[in-house]
Parts: C-alpha cells; sequence; structure tokens
C-alpha cells in the first residue's frame, strides 16, 4: 500500500466498483478500500461465492451482480478487502485499518460509496435477541446460506421487507405473518406519482410480482400497523401491535423490522461535506452536484450513500463520479466526458424516475414513530425516549446538546441507530421540521480501532 | 434461531465459543455462526446486563460484540470464522464505574 | 417600540455555556429573574468539549490571585456538587481525592517542580503537593509504565462529569423560575436610559444587568458596551474509549476514567484559529502518550475524538469586568469553567447582584490589557 493515491474509492458495491472501473479504465491510478471480504456491497453479498446450492432462489436482480463483480476483480487497480477506513477529514487524510495495522493514506479525490443502512425502527424491545433488521436476516442468507428454523414476523414497511419475505417463501421457510405498518393515505401520494414511474416500468412490474407471489401464499398481513411492541425476558416470545382498530399479539421467536434505507452518512460528515434534508426520502443527503461531488471540492459521493437510488442507479452515479474524476485528473476532455456521460445520464434519469413513486409509498410516518416512551432510542448507552423528551423540556438547542446531556449517541454505534429518533423527538417537542433540528456531529473513530493500533501509528512519524 | 439450507455446501469445521469446541459452516461470519449454533444472547451490556445479539449484521449497529482471541468487543458480523477460531461471549456486565 | 414582553427579565445572560449557566443559576436562585440567551447547537462550545478537571495543580504559577482563585473554588466543589444533586437528583460525578500530572521527560519533571513550589509560595503554603518518583508512584497506581520519570500530586485535585454539571446548571436555573432561550444568539446590545436593550436572533428584550458569558464570543458582544477583553481560541484534541475496568484511583492530568468507566485522554494545546477538527497527527500523538503512560491501555478502543476551543485570555487568567462606561453591564471570561463553576454560581453571581462578592475578583479586571492603561 502506497502512502498516497490520485483516487480512494472507498467502498466496493455497485457505486464503488463502477467508479473505480471507469476511472481506472482512462488511466487513472485508483485505489478501492472496502470492510467487506468480498467485493460486491450489502445487494451483492458474496455473488461470486455464494454458499447457497442455487443462488437462484435470491432472484435475478441478485444475480445481476455477478458479472460486475468479476469484472472489478480484473481491473487493474489495489484493491484493498477487509480494510476499514476509520478516519476522513477534510484534507483528504484517510486513516484505514489494513491487516490489523493502522495506515494513512492521502488521496487527491475520493469517491465515498458506502452506500446505506437500515433506518432505525425503534420499537419498545427492539433490543431483544430475537429481532433483528430484514436486512440482517437476508445477510444471514445470502452470505451464510441460514434461514429462520421457525417461520419469523415480519413487521414495517418497503421493499426490501416484501423482497426478504418472497426470498424466505422460495427458500421453503414461510413467514408466520406480515405486520405493515405502511400509512393508508401514502397510496394516493404515491399513485399521483405513478405516471413518471411508468419510465421504469420493470420496477413496477417486478413488485407486483413479489406481492401477487406472497399473497398467493396466504401470509397474514396486517395492514396500518401501529404501536408496535416486542416482548419477551431474555429473549423475544411475541409481538404486539394494533392493525386497523384491533389489537393483535403473535406469538414469535424471531421478527424482523425494517422501515427503508438511509444514507451512511458517517464518511462524508467527517470529510466535512455539507448536508441537506430531504423531505421526500425523510433522511439527510449530502448536497451533491451532478458528478456526485460534494460541497467539498475533490470529494465525491455515489450510489446509496448520496440518497437512496438503488443498485442500478448506484452504478450509474459512480461511473459518472468516475468519469468526472478522470477529466479533473486530466485524463480525459471534457468533450469525452460528455459524450461519456450522455448515455450514463439518460439511464440514470431513467432508474430514478421509479423513486417519487416507491419513496411516497413508503414514506414513513414520524408521527407514529416512537409514541412509547419507554422504547430505547440509544440502544447502546440505554437512553430512552422518555428521557430525550425531559431533556429537550430544558430547551435543548439540538441533537448534540441533548447527546451531552443524556449520553444518547456516544456508545458504540456512535449515533447510527439513535440519531433519526433524537431528531423525530426534538422536532416533535418544538413543533417543526426535522430540518429544522439538525443532526449529531459525528466523531471519529468511523470503525473500531484501539489505542494501540493509533500508538504504534504515532511512532513510525517521529 | 437459524439453520443452515440443506442443500448447501456440507463443510464444517470446528471452532471454539466460551472454551467450548463445536462444528460451524466454513465461510461464515461469527455473528452468523452464532445464530447457527443458538448461542443467545451473544452479550450482555455492560451498563445493565440486558441479553444482545446481533442486530444489523452490517457493522453498524455494534451489538454483535464479542471476545475474539484475547482482543475484546470485535464485531462477530465483521469475521469470518476460521478453524480453531477461539470466541468468547462478553456475559459479564463490567463492575459499575461510580465514583463513591 | 419594545413589546411588553420584553421586560419580563431583570437580567438577561449571555450565553449559556458552563460560566453562563453557573451565574445564571447563582442569580436566580438571588431571586432574579433572569433570561438566558445561547447559541445554536453546533456554536463553539467549550463547555461541552472540556477534559472535566477540577484542577489546581500549576494554576495561577505566574499570578497569586489565580492561584488562591483556583484553591477556593476547588474547596467549595464537594458542597456543590452536593446541592446539585440533592436539588436536581443529578449526579455530576466529582471525585475529588486528589490528581496526578506525570513527567516522561526530565525537563518536564524539573519545569513541573518549580511550578508547584511557585503556586505554594502564593499561596502560604495552602497548596499542597508532592512530587513523587516513579517507585513511589507505583505503589500508588501499579498500571503505571516504569518508562514514567514521575508525577506531582495534589489531594486538592478532583473531576466531574462536565457534561452532567451543565445539565444540572441548566435545569436548577428553570427549576428557579429562570428562562432558557436556546438557540437564540444575541446579535447586539446597547445601554438606553440607565437600562440595557438586548436584540437577539428572535427578538428586542430590556434589563437592568446584562452579564456577558458568550465564550469565545464575548469579545465582539462586550465591546458594544465598551468592554475592552481580547480572546483567542486555543484548539484541544481530547480522546474517549470505551468502558473498562476501574483502575485509576483518581484523575490525571493525561487520563482520567470517568463515572462511566470510559477513559478521557487529554489534550492538545494548538494554535489554529477558530477550527474544532480533529487531525491523525494529534490523535495518534494522545493515544500513544496514554500507551506510553499506561502500557495496558494498548488494546483498549478509542470510541470517540473530537476538538474544541479553550477561551484564552492573554494571560492565560479570568477576567470579571464590570462595564466602567455602562455600570450594570458584566463580562466573564475564563479558560477553567469547570473548577471556576463552584465560585461562580456563588460569590461571582453575587458579586453580579451587586453584592460584595469574595475579595479577589476585583483581581482580575480587563483593563490590564488595556495598551493605554499599561
Ligand atoms: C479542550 C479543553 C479542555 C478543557 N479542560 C478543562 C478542565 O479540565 N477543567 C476546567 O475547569 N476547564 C476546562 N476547560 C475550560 C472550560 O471548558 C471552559 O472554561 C468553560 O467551558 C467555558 O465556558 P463558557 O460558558 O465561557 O464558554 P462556552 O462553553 O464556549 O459557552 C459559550 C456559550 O455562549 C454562546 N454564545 C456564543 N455567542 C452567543 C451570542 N451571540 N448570543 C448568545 N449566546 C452566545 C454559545 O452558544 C455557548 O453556549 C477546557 C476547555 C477545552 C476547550
Amino acid at each position: 500500500m502506497k502512502t498516497s493515491y490520485p483516487l480512494v474509492i472507498i467502498g466496493a458495491g455497485p457505486a464503488g466498483m463502477a467508479a473505480a472501473q471507469v476511472a481506472a479504465a482512462q488511466g487513472v491510478e485508483v485505489a478501492v478500500i472496502d470492510e467487506q471480504a468480498q467485493p460486491g456491497g450489502q445487494i451483492y453479498r458474496n455473488v461470486d461465492s455464494s454458499p447457497l446450492a442455487d443462488a437462484q432462489l435470491l432472484g435475478r436482480d441478485y444475480l445481476l451482480g455477478k458479472p460486475q463483480v468479476q469484472a472489478f476483480r480484473h481491473t487493474p487497480i489495489e484493491y484493498f478487502p477487509a480494510s476499514a477506513v476509520w478516519y476522513l477529514d477534510r484534507n483528504r487524510e484517510i486513516g484505514l485499518l489494513h491487516q490489523a495495522e493502522h495506515r494513512r493514506i492521502e488521496a487527491g479525490s475520493i469517491v465515498i460509496a458506502c452506500g446505506a443502512q437500515e433506518r432505525p425502527m425503534p420499537i419498545p424491545g427492539w433490543q431483544l435477541p430475537g429481532v433483528m433488521t430484514a436486512g440482517a436476516g437476508q445477510i444471514l442468507l445470502k452470505s451464510a446460506a441460514l434461514v429462520p428454523s421457525q417461520p419469523p414476523v415480519l413487521a414495517g414497511s418497503g421493499p426490501l421487507m416484501l423482497l426478504l419475505a418472497w426470498q424466505y417463501l422460495r427458500a421453503g421457510v414461510g413467514v408466520r405473518a406480515i405486520v405493515d405498518t405502511t400509512p393508508r393515505h401514502n397510496r394516493l401520494q404515491a399513485m399521483l406519482r405513478l405516471p413518471r414511474a411508468l419510465a421504469a416500468a420493470e420496477y413496477l412490474y417486478k413488485g407486483l410480482k413479489l406481492i401477487s407471489a406472497i399473497k398467493r401464499a396466504r401470509i397474514p398481513w396486517y395492514l396500518e400497523a401501529r404501536n408496535l411492541c416486542a416482548d419477551g425476558d431474555e429473549q423475544l416470545q411475541r409481538l404486539r401491535f394494533d392493525s386497523r382498530g384491533g389489537a393483535v399479539e403473535i406469538e414469535t421467536g424471531l421478527l424482523q423490522l425494517h422501515q427503508g434505507v438511509i444514507p451512511a452518512l458517517q464518511l462524508a460528515d467527517a470529510a466535512g461535506c455539507e448536508m441537506r434534508w430531504s423531505e421526500m426520502q425523510q433522511c439527510w443527503q449530502p448536497l451533491v452536484d451532478a458528478w456526485g461531488e460534494s460541497s467539498i471540492a475533490g470529494v465525491f459521493i455515489a450510489g446509496d450513500a448520496a440518497g437512496i437510488g438503488g443498485a442500478r442507479a448506484a452504478a450509474l452515479a459512480g461511473q459518472l463520479a468516475g468519469l468526472q474524476v478522470a477529466f479533473r485528473q486530466n485524463r480525459i476532455g471534457q468533450q469525452q466526458r460528455n459524450r461519456l456521460a450522455r448515455p450514463l445520464q439518460i439511464a440514470l434519469r431513467r432508474h430514478l424516475a421509479i423513486r417519487p413513486f416507491l419513496d411516497s409509498y413508503y414514506r414513513i410516518d414520524n408521527d407514529a414513530q416512537l409514541s412509547d416512551g419507554t422504547t430505547l432510542v440509544c440502544r447502546c448507552e440505554e437512553i430512552s425516549a422518555a428521557e430525550i423528551d425531559a431533556v429537550a423540556a430544558l430547551g435543548c438547542s439540538g441533537p448534540n446538546q441533548a447527546k451531552a446531556f443524556t449520553r444518547c449517541g456516544m456508545g458504540h454505534c456512535q449515533g447510527r441507530f439513535c440519531g433519526a429518533s433524537v431528531e423525530i423527538l426534538l422536532a416533535r417537542h418544538r413543533a417543526c421540521s426535522v430540518a429544522d433540528i439538525g443532526r449529531f456531529t459525528t466523531r471519529p473513530p468511523l470503525k473500531p480501532v484501539t489505542l494501540g493500533q493509533l500508538a504504534a501509528a504515532s511512532g513510525d512519524q517521529s | 434461531m437459524f439453520r443452515r439450507l440443506e442443500d448447501s455446501a456440507p463443510e464444517r469445521i470446528e471452532i471454539e465459543i466460551d472454551g467450548e469446541p463445536v462444528l460451524v459452516p466454513a465461510g461464515i461470519s461469527l455473528a452468523a455462526a452464532l445464530f447457527y449454533l443458538d448461542a443467545m444472547p451473544s452479550r450482555r451490556t455492560q451498563l445493565s446486563a440486558s441479553p444482545r445479539a446481533a442486530f444489523c449484521m452490517m457493522g453498524a449497529c455494534f451489538e454483535c460484540l464479542l471476545e475474539v482471541e484475547g482482543e475484546g468487543s470485535q464485531r462477530a458480523c465483521q469475521l469470518q470464522v476460521r478453524p480453531g477460531l477461539r470466541a468468547w461471549r462478553q456475559l459479564d456486565p463490567l463492575e459499575p464505574g461510580a465514583n463513591s | 417600540m419594545v413589546p411588553d414582553s420584553a421586560n419580563r427579565y431583570d437580567t438577561i445572560v449571555v450565553g449559556g455555556g458552563l460560566v453562563g449557566a453557573a451565574v445564571a443559576f447563582g442569580m436566580a436562585r438571588r431571586g432574579r429573574r433572569v433570561g438566558v440567551f445561547d447559541g445554536g447547537d453546533r456554536d463553539f462550545r467549550a463547555s461541552r468539549g472540556n477534559f472535566g478537571l477540577v484542577w489546581v495543580q500549576g494554576k495561577g504559577a505566574d499570578y497569586a490571585p489565580y492561584a488562591r482563585l483556583s484553591g477556593a473554588a476547588a474547596s467549595c466543589w464537594s458542597d456543590f456538587a452536593a446541592q446539585l444533586l440533592s436539588d436536581t437528583g443529578i449526579d455530576v460525578g466529582l471525585e475529588q481525592n486528589g490528581g496526578y500530572d506525570f513527567c516522561l521527560e526530565q525537563a518536564e519533571w524539573d519545569a513541573r517542580a518549580s511550578e508547584m513550589s511557585r503556586v505554594a509560595a502564593h499561596t502560604d503554603g495552602e497548596f499542597e503537593y508532592e512530587m513523587l518518583g516513579n517507585a513511589e508512584l507505583r505503589q500508588r497506581i501499579p498500571e503505571v509504565s516504569d518508562e514514567v520519570l514521575g508525577a506531582s500530586y495534589s489531594p486538592l485535585d478532583g473531576h466531574v462529569n462536565p457534561l452532567y454539571l451543565l445539565r444540572a446548571l441548566h435545569q436548577r436555573l428553570l427549576d428557579l423560575g429562570a428562562a432558557y432561550h436556546g438557540a437564540e444568539p444575541v446579535v447586539s446590545s446597547a445601554a438606553e436610559a440607565g437600562r440595557f436593550v438586548v436584540t437577539s436572533a428572535r427578538g428586542r428584550y430590556r434589563c437592568e444587568r446584562l452579564v456577558f458569558c458568550a465564550g469565545l464570543a464575548n469579545q465582539r458582544l462586550a465591546a458594544d458596551l465598551g468592554m475592552h477583553i481580547p480572546l483567542q481560541p486555543l484548539r484541544g484534541q481530547l480522546l474517549i474509549t470505551e468502558r473498562v475496568p476501574r483502575f485509576l484511583p483518581c484523575a490525571t492530568l493525561q487520563v482520567r476514567q470517568t463515572m462511566e468507566g470510559t477513559l478521557q485522554i487529554g489534550d492538545s494545546h494548538e494554535d489554529v484559529g477558530y477550527d474544532e477538527s480533529t487531525t491523525l497527527e494529534v490523535i495518534t500523538r494522545l493515544a500513544a502518550r496514554a500507551v506510553r503512560i499506561f502500557p495496558h491501555l494498548r488494546h483498549v478502543r478509542l470510541q470517540r475524538a473530537w476538538g474544541a476551543l479553550r477561551v484564552m485570555t492573554p494571560d492565560g487568567n479570568p477576567v470579571y469586568q464590570q462595564s466602567r462606561a455602562h455600570a450594570g453591564a458584566y463580562a466573564i471570561s475564563c479558560h477553567s469553567g469547570v473548577t471556576l463553576a463552584a465560585m461562580h454560581a456563588g460569590p461571582v453571581a453575587a458579586w453580579l447582584c451587586g453584592e460584595p462578592g469574595h475579595p479577589l475578583i476585583g483581581e482580575f479586571p480587563a483593563d490590564r490589557f488595556d495598551v493605554s492603561a499599561a
């Protein structure tokens, strides 16, 4: 590993792989860093090393990743798997852990392609063993060929929940129930955006196919579910909720939660990139231009890390970022860049056409969140919603003051699973939009590192 | 809580959890192995000893922390099992840090 | 026209950090109708980024009144913490059973020894301390490495959770009827007919007493009422680790174990202007020093690192100033707002209410920095 590269790409999912391939093809010297042992990101996890006898059961979209991963493996770049970027700043200084050692590298340009995380879905009892995210369930399936021993309950809203249900059905596992929290009035809003979505009709078609397959399997499907509560002592025992006026209780040892995904912002934050609130996607996003360049010159953000668009859009955004880096580094001229970019831009627009429909269909209802004060907002430091309400009543100026007063967000996960909840609670208290509340300041380390690993590096420098 | 799909690769390797030798499928993460073994909870919190298990499986939630080969608080979802690997569940809360 | 609601406070405190919150609490307790105006969530805030020490060692080595002020503040801390606990239920985690400051190099040791003896001289021996060699030190803290030359020790030192301190002060001032205007910064102020008119981001208010405690912003804000307070930011980067089993018997200037069991590792001194960011170089250096002192911390994980700006006067000593042109307007600027919090909530608040306060307060005027006065 060198100490500096003209282009460092963080993340080897569809966006990062595509950016690397395009930039390398134009002669840019590229290093790609990824925490996982295999390329592919979350979506194409293990796609060319699947433990499943028949990876077909995951669906065609998953297998689309195989040629991409294989092409990436043959791209002339330096690829550092199982390496985690724990430090980044606006001077494009990168600290990473590679083979358990801290390394410092400088980057001419950076493409942040670290993807998304699941939007936290805080309900009472979500910290119990037996409760996990739907994404976790899917990772167990893709990377370990593990499926629930008993049909699980899936709760929440969004395409990933339905996809997992469908995959479990194909694996012969079955699903105990789908507890759907999608607000009813979303449907009308979504219908208004349907005409535009027709430009990407294949998404609609795939969605309908999933839904009808699930319906054919006659899985109990509870609609407009609210006030979810996971019950159990040492482990999950049952899920309670209200659905269309009735109280329901389901005995289950496994609950998989999902309410969409949001950009993973830690790296962009660390680089100092400006953020804005997206009312449509109900999350913060970095401000980027048409090439994915952020408010910090030379720092690009591509794929879901810049706003949720899915795997196909991510790969296209990665390609565009790769072209712009090649242009900036005088590897291609403006005309060539524009010529190469045009078909990508057209395709990107088409793949994003489905988003307004999906975003409004699966828009979460913030008012329905965190209705129970006992809900743990911060799983790490075990801070409840009521405790956040209490400091909001002190006139807390924002999430960072709430963090200081309660330790919420100071634990291991560094606010990844409580930040959104704190914003919602403070906004509710002040009767304003989350946009006016602001967010936690991201602090290093972005990934775990020991004092010894840091100390060893300091020795090198002196 | 989880089982391996019957028709997939049959190879099993031996690792040690809490000092006990166990057989798990090769090539999976340590967090997946704990689900496979039904080793629940996979840790207890230092604050209140409340039981926890892996939640996100993608390195973000830090619920799957485990002691691995003498190093504490490793994210089990980010580590692959390998023959002979030794891991301990962190089931004892820290002695309370009170000043008094 | 100023609306009626503008007259609801007789006292306005600008800044809701440790200094502002402490004096606002103290003044509210004395029956004042206090309004506290504070900046936004991402303002510079020393009060949220500090090391949490209640520290006397070395304070005022070059200025006797500061040594005595620090000693006086430290000695009221245990009553202060107990009072906060009984009034708010918040334990600020005061542990005041001494503190060590380690020396890794001979030069450090020599400078320290001289500093300690000067502080002791300034306080007529009231400041107690010891210089301990490695062997003695390791008898008291066995985890210390044999690379450490030794340490100074003073039984007066201690530490608290500065964030819970800030929260307790905020809670207390609300309980006493004061109002907190979060994210409503003061834009300007002026004297008018013997009173003050304060313009905030959202409105105008009148008051009889106006106290500037806006950290680094004091220089700009207090100038409106004729006070010249030169201030400089001095960045400190700090680390905090995961929780570890308790091993430190008390605070040290390099590493302290918090009431939660985490380790706070401090802190750099960087003259870099208004820049709160962290750097790899300093983070690795701080970690290296901690491991050099306590080798067993090698395996401990870093939990969080941040930078914060110290509020520094040119001589490093506090400023307690009443405006000469406009009586009733005050400015307070200091480093060590944690240590001094007990003083600020007590005698300093009394002084701001027009009572004598404490004889030492008069030793810290801002005019000392005026070229003309020199
Ligand atoms: C790295 C570091 C380590 C430290 N360690 C220690 C220690 O161990 N022990 C110790 O005693 N001290 C320590 N200190 C010092 C201590 O933190 C400060 O002395 C104290 O916090 C200062 O408080 P303050 O209220 O003056 O300033 P701040 O905390 O900066 O508060 C100023 C407030 O004013 C507000 N404000 C700004 N402009 C306006 C405006 N226009 N209108 C209204 N409000 C405004 C801001 O929003 C802010 O809330 C440390 C400081 C640092 C940076």
